[in-house]
Parts: structure tokens; sequence; C-alpha cells
């Protein structure tokens, strides 16, 4: 397999994105790709979410992670795409060579032709977040409690408050109930969730656990393990209220605080990072601005639904197989038409288009910053409005979408930009 | 029961550097510590910094030390195969300092034998360190000052130590300590009783209580607490040198350095700490860091913060080392108050501690004395072929088990496998970095669970972050 040292598409990663990405571009007629995986296994975080709710989008059935992702490992299968696990990618560079390092791969450099980055995410950690107090054993991400819980099989704590209302922090709320332990409140300090509606009602409301909004953890106690926190509520600015403070006898605290793609690859290529999303800068074939490289999934902006991670990942599979066979410009290009946000969006994925190879139909994903209620998403070309579209409730926890037609879109002017806003 | 040659109190750096230099005697040496390991106090929280010598007032043991030690640190960072930079120091005036701190700093400097400083004007400051404040209006410049890896610098004595046949004993307090026929009794929070003729003080911010226990002359530490903000690798560029301001009373102050690992660091603290087992941050004191260090350094990445942590500085009340053999107390040696510069003064303390003690007891060379120690071996740092090499002898060190840091399977059972070898997950941080990246351990935390499961035989339940209380299950 690695004879050559030579592959025509190197997936980083073997998570949804990765697995997705590989399928599409085999597919797609590449015949020589690789996946690279550090686990042990295929198939990335889904296989520590064993609760359900994935794929209605893709499968139109509601299946656990474990048994969507096996479903993506089965088509690889089928498909005999070869990948690796246990195995790290120590470096890539902008000219597409690949290092890796394993137990039994030892140290392999491989050229590719195309790149895929299909790295996912990481927790933000108690010391991003500066909460004060003591470190003793008890404080996890969320993540990190739902692999000991969910892979290992160990319980973590009787007594449980989690900080942040991230999706992940909603899913082991109601974990740590069915296990048994208490989860006295969930606290999140923006005066809205930044999960999902749904898992707010299944995970914290059927259970009876508060949620407590515009609130945050400002102590630590314990010098072993974790004996108490203090929550407090904040002002406008975030910050702690003072005489609101509550103390909370628990053994845990869980942090879901936000999730950061895992860029330290993609730095190392040169690709140019957007600062709103964390993820590379891409244009509609999911290339960074480096020739070859695209990126995908988690890694290029974090999703609410695995199933969108799925259908982005494909779009760069088959981007990535067209590359190889010599279509396609990088993001970055001059030429490219830029993408610019206004009036509570944050961003948008793509960030640019390359409207002389675009597909006959594009999507633009993005979040916004705020809670919107009965707000307009409109496009504009210049002063022409290209679309618009009355929504009831945009919240920061959900991901929105807007596809645009290359019809629609037509010819721009040099430097005409593309303008997306709340209206 | 046999009488010990001597005991020392305390596995922070100063203890394991007094331990190694003894091991070169003929001796027969037993180190007691508290904790689960070495490096576990003061040791593991501050500023890593190798002081140049110009601070502590002319005279002192202080100064005498600092200068001894910031003199032999290169050299046993060679030896102990320890991560060293001579990144050189910086103090700063700002603003409204008096401009004329820098020269009495520049003074006393040369009067403690302090080489290589020079005052720079703020612009020559600024060239060589463009983030500096526009405010700088004069800086002294330390060509000697460096930094240094605290944690791996204490582990590197204590295994030395260890191979050069000092024991140790963990979770072992000392609570009892008196005179017997030729030596002390020392009783142990364990149950178990020592008796040994000569007895080491090394026990950091508790070392007053171990002194007061045979002295008459009583000592008194303060434990200040000093707070630090620790930034990601990105940051890392920020400064070559380490930054300080003109020092105030209680202490350096805030300081703004890169560490040997290539993370940025901003610290102290300075809070006078009733609770010697408190090491709690504060919100008061994380805010105060990030506007001290913002006055000397300009966009420090404090949104690159990955973790903050507070250590402990046994403040004694005569404000200076306390060094040697106790008055009333034969046989019984301090290295007390042993704050600020003492990270750079342990090799010094190390080497006068042995040698007071050898004088006393008689004792001669060992003529198998092995002074070196060989690292760990750090895949991160390797080339290529020095990887496919490693692998090739043992697989374990190709799979990378902490991502953020690079630290594979290999390592973190090495680290388990020296004597004395972490028992913990901190134990491993310290020794290895597992964990001490910017996920904070998100990732690797189940795995470093189970190689130390593995290692040491122990259920996945028993396994601790450090002391025991904190299991990480329950």
């Amino acid at each position: 397999m690695l004879g050559d040292l030579h592959v025509e598409i190197l997936i980083i990663g073997g998570g949804p994105a990765g697995l997705a990405a590989a399928v599409a571009a085999k597919n797609a007629g590449v015949q020589d790709i690789l996946i690279v995986e550090r686990d042990r296994m295929l198939g990335g975080i889904l296989n520590q979410c064993i609760h359900n709710g994935f794929g209605l989008h893709t499968f139109r059935e509601e299946l656990t992670g474990p048994e969507y992702a096996a479903r993506f490992i089965a088509r690889v299968k089928e498909l005999e795409i070869p990948y690796l696990l246990n195995t790290m990618v120590m470096s890539v560079g902008s000219d597409r060579t690949v290092t890796l390092m394993g137990r039994e791969t030892g140290v392999k450099k491989i050229k590719a032709d195309a790149v895929i980055l299909a790295m996912g995410c990481r927790e933000r950690p108690r010391g991003a977040l500066s909460i004060p107090g003591y470190r003793p054993a008890g404080i996890y991400t969320a993540g990190t409690a739902q692999r000991l819980m969910n892979i290992e099989g160990y319980s973590i704590g009787k007594r449980a408050v989690i900080l942040g209302s991230g999706d992940i922090g909603l899913i082991m709320a109601r974990r740590l109930t069915l296990e048994g332990a208490e989860v006295l409140a969930v606290a999140e300090l923006m005066p809205y969730s930044g999960g999902l509606k749904r898992n707010i009602v299944q995970c914290l409301n059927d259970y009876g656990i508060p949620l407590l909004l515009s609130h945050t953890v400002v102590d630590i106690r314990g010098k072993e393990r974790v004996s108490g926190v203090t929550i407090a509520e904040v002002d406008e600015k975030r910050n702690p209220i003072p005489g609101t403070e509550q103390d909370y006898e628990c053994d845990t605290l869980l942090l879901s605080c936000g999730l950061l793609p895992e860029n330290e690859l993609t730095r190392m290529t040169n690709a140019s990072l957007s600062t709103v999303t964390g993820g590379a800068v891409v244009n509609d074939r999911l290339q960074t601005d480096i020739p070859g490289i695209f990126a995908c999934g988690n890694v290029l902006h974090v999703h609410d639904l695995v199933d969108y991670v799925s259908e982005e990942a494909a779009l760069a599979g088959e981007n990535a197989a067209a590359y190889v066979k010599g279509a396609g410009a990088a993001s970055g290009d001059p030429e490219q038409i830029r993408i610019e946000t206004e009036g509570g969006v944050r961003y948008t994925v793509p960030q640019q288009i390359d409207i002389r190879n675009m597909r006959d139909e594009i999507t633009l994903r993005f979040r916004v910053a705020d809670v919107y209620k009965d707000k307009t998403i409109a496009v504009y070309k210049g002063e022409e409005k290209l679309y618009s579209r009355r929504t009831r409730v945009l919240a920061p926890g959900e991901m929105e979408q807007v596809k645009l037609t290359r019809e629609k879109l037509g010819d721009f002017a040099p430097g005409e930009v593309l303008k997306i806003t709340l209206e | 029961m046999a009488m010990r040659d001597v005991t020392v109190i305390g596995g922070g750096v100063v203890g394991c550097a007094v331990a190694r230099e003894l091991s070169a005697w003929d001796l027969d040496i037993l180190l007691v510590e508290k904790e689960e390991d070495v490096c576990s106090g003061t040791s593991k929280a501050n500023s890593a910094i190798v002081h140049a010598g110009f601070d502590a007032a002319p005279g002192s043991l202080k100064a005498k030390f600092n200068v001894l030690g910031s003199r032999m640190m290169a050299g046993i960072a060679k030896e102990l195969d320890v991560p060293y930079v001579n990144n050189q120091s910086m103090v700063l005036a700002v603003g409204n300092d008096d401009a004329a701190g820098i020269r009495d700093l520049y003074d006393r400097g040369i009067k403690n034998g302090v080489e290589g400083l020079k005052v720079l004007t703020g612009d020559e400051a600024r060239e060589l360190e463009p983030a500096l404040s526009k405010e700088v209006t004069a800086a002294l410049l330390a060509e000697t000052g460096a930094i240094v890896c605290p944690f791996e610098l204490t582990a590197a004595y204590a295994e030395c130590a260890a191979s050069n046949g000092a024991e140790f004993r963990f979770l072992s307090e000392v609570t009892g300590l008196r005179k017997i026929d030729g030596g002390y009794e020392l009783e142990l929070s364990d149950g178990g009783k020592i008796q040994t003729r000569y007895v080491v003080n090394a026990a950091g911010i508790y070392a007053d209580i171990i002194h007061n226990m045979v002295s008459e002359k009583k000592l008194s530490i303060t434990a200040r607490k000093g707070s630090y903000l620790l930034m990601d690798k990105e940051a890392a560029s920020t400064v070559g040198r380490t930054i300080f301001r003109v020092p105030g009373k209680m202490g350096k102050g805030v300081l703004v350095t890169p560490t040997v690992h290539g993370n940025l660091m901003s610290g102290p603290t300075a809070d006078d700490e009733p609770d010697r087992d408190n090491t709690a941050t504060t919100a008061d004191a994380l805010s105060q860091i990030k506007s001290k260090a913002s006055e000397m350094v300009e966009n420090v990445p404090f949104k690159v913060v990955i973790t903050s942590f507070a250590g402990l500085r046994a403040h004694e009340a005569g404000g200076d080392f306390v060094l040697g053999e106790c008055g009333d107390a034969p046989g019984f040696y301090d290295a007390a108050g042993i704050e600020s510069p003492g990270l750079t003064a342990a090799p010094a303390i190390g080497v006068f501690l042995a040698n007071e003690i050898a004088k006393a007891s008689g004792a001669g060379k060992k003529a198998d004395y092995r002074p070196e120690r060989k690292g760990i071996p750090a895949v991160s740092a390797m080339s290529d072929e020095e990887r496919a090499a490693l692998i090739e002898k043992d697989p374990d060190y190709g799979k990378i088990v902490c991502r953020c840091e690079s630290v594979t399977e290999g390592e973190i059972r090495e680290a388990i496998r020296r004597k004395p070898g972490a028992r913990s997950m901190d134990g491993i941080k310290r020794r290895v970095r597992a964990g001490m990246g910017r996920c904070q351990a998100g990732f690797c935390t189940p795995r470093v669970m189970e190689i130390l499961s593995e290692e040491l035989g122990v259920p996945m339940e028993e396994i601790r972050k450090n002391r025991p209380g904190s299991e990480l299950l329950i």
C-alpha cells in the first residue's frame, strides 16, 4: 500500500468527514485514496455518541452515532478504500507532502496529488475559560467524559454541574442522569443556549435539569477531587454580578463551552485561516488557498448536525477528485467572488466562489451572532437582491444554509462581491 | 532499627538536588516526600527562570547562591539532559518608573558578580524586543538570564540520585522529629519511623514547621501565592527574552517569558496565603497578570491562554535563604526559605549541603558515582530519521497519545518505569508533557489512564490526578 509513497488523494481523519470524502472521491473515479486515522478505529467522535438523532437528513431514519458511522465505514470497505489506523499525520507541506507516524507504519513520507483535511475539532478546556479556583480531579470536558463513559464504560462522577450548554454538554446531562448521577444544573454564560433546541427539550427539560442562562462558574473548590463550584449570574458584559453567587456541592464539573477546529496541520500548509470559524478559508470547491488542499467537516467550521458534515465532505471528495483530474482553482485567487457578511451573519463557508468553475448549485453555510426573531436572510450582488427567505427564529446554536444557483448568480464585474445579511 | 546516614525531607528541586549531590558520597540516603511524586510543591509552579543574580541584596545568601547556581545551570542541564535555553532577560523601567532603578540593579549585579549586564535605552530595548511597550524608558539586559524546565530538572536530579543508590519514600509526611543519640528520629504519616544521622530540611513552605521541631531559633515561613497564565505555542514569538519590571517589595513582579517548550507564560502575582495548601487561583489575580503584563509588552495574546495555575513560595521572615547546619541542632541542615531565586540556586545549594554533610560524616567519594542522567526520548523534538530509528527499536514510540504535544506511548511508559517514576496523571504530565498542551488532556486522558493502570497493575478506579483522593473515576 505504501510501496510507491504516492497517492492521488490523502484524507487526514477517518471520522464522518473523512469517510464521506473518501466514498465520494472513489465514486468520482479516483482509485488511489488513503485515509489516515489516529485513533484505533474509524468513525471518529461518532463512536462515543451513542445517543440517537443522527442521519435524519442523510438516511431518513434516526440512527445512533456508531450506527451512522458504521454505514459509511461499510461503504469504505465495500469500495476497498485503504485506511491506516493508529497513525498520526505529523506534518503536511504546501507541496502536499505528508509525513505519517505509527506503530506499524513507522515514519513515512507520502506525496499526494490532493489532500483533504478532515481532522475535526477539540473542546475548549478549563484553562482557556480562565475559571478561577483549585485544579482538582473531576473537571472534564463533556467529550472526554463521554468517551470515558460510553467507550471505556467508567463512571466519572455522582453529582455534576455542567458549564456551557453546547450539544455535548446537554447530551451528557441526560447521559449522566441515566447512569444514576445527579446533574444539579447547566449554567450558560450567554443569554441563550449554544445547543440545539431539541437537545434542551429532550436532555434537560425531560429530566427536570435547570438551565441557568446568563450564569457562569466563578469558583472551583476541592484540593483533591472537586467538592463544589460557585455559580453566579452575569451582566450584559458577561461579568459576574456580586451577590448572586450560589454554591453547589458536587464532585464533577463538565465543560461544554465551545468547540475549536483543530487546524495545527492546516497552519503547516500555510493555508489562510478565518479568525471567525477557526478553520481554513475555502472557496465553493472547499479548496483552501493552497492548491490541491481541501477542507471539510468540523476542522473547517463547527457543524450542528453530522448529516451536513457528510454532505459537505462528499463535496470536498468530489472536488478533490476533479482537482486530481485537472480542474479548479484555489481560493485566494483574486478573480474569485468574495462573500461579505453583515447584520448578524458571523461567517459563511465557503468564503469565496470560483465563479468560472462553479457547479450549478452551491450551498452557503453560516451561523448567526445572536438570537433573532422574524428576520429575513438576504443575499445581494451590489444593489440587486438575489435571494431572500423569512425566518421565525435564528439562533447561534443552529447552522443555517442558503442555496444559490449559477444561473441566479450570473456574471460578476471585477471586484464585485456577494453580500449576505439579516434584515 | 538501622541508622540511616542522611534523610532528606522534601522532594522538590532543592531536596532532589541535595540527594543527587549526596549520592556522589559513600552515604546511604533516603528522601521522604509527603506527596505521591517529586516536584509536587513550589518546584512545579514557578517562573521556570534561571535568574542572572542582579536582584538579591549583595552579601545575602540569595545573591551568592543565585550567581553560583546561574553559572552551574547550563552544565547541570547538559549532564542531566534537561531542557535549558540561555534566552537572556531584561528588566524594564516603564512610564513613570524610576529609571534610576535600572542603574541600581546594574550596580547591585556588578557587586554580586553577575557578568554580561548592559543598561539600555527604551529604543535599544525595543530594537531587541519589538513587542515591548512604547512606554519603556530604560532597561537592564542580562545576558546570562536563562530558562529551564523545572519539572524535568527535579525529576532528573531524583533519577540521578536513585541511580546512584538514593531511596525515595512517597506519601510520607514527617509528623514528628526528635534528637536521639547520634542523630534524629523521624515519625512519618505512613506510620513508619526512621533513624538517621543527618537530616536535610528541604520541606519548602513547610520548612519552618520541620525546623521548629528541633531548634529553638524559630523560623517563620509565609506562603506567598503566585498565579500564572500559560499561553499556547502560537504565542511563542511574542518575546524571546524573559521580561521583568523594576522590582517592588513583594518580589520581582509579573514577568512575561517564553518557556523552554515554546509556550509563553506570564505571572506571578504575590499574595500572602494563610492556608499553606491553597493553590487556588482567583479572578482578581488572573486579571492583575493581564494588566501588568500588558504594561510591559504590547498585545500579549491572552486569547490563547491554555491554563492558569498558582504556586506558593516559601517566604521566610528574615527575607533570605536559611542554609546549612542549624546552630542548636547539630546534624540538622536547613534549606529553608527557598523562594525566588530558589530554582536557580538549587544546583549550588545541592553541592553546598552535600559537601557540608560529607565533611561532617567523614564519608569518602563513591568510586562508581555516575553523574549523568539520560532524558526520556522526546519524539516531538526528533527528526524523521531519529523517529524512524526509535520506532524500529520500540514501536510504542510510534504511537502518539497526546496529540497536542506529540507525546508517544513509549514516552509515557518510560516515565512510569523510571525510578522514581510517575505514579499519577500529573506525574506523567510533568515528565513527558502528555496533557500539557492546548487541549489540556481532553483527548489523551483515557489512554494515559489505561497505560498507568497497565504499568502500575492497579485498576482504573485507582488512577489519580495526583495525591490520594484525586481519583479520576468515582
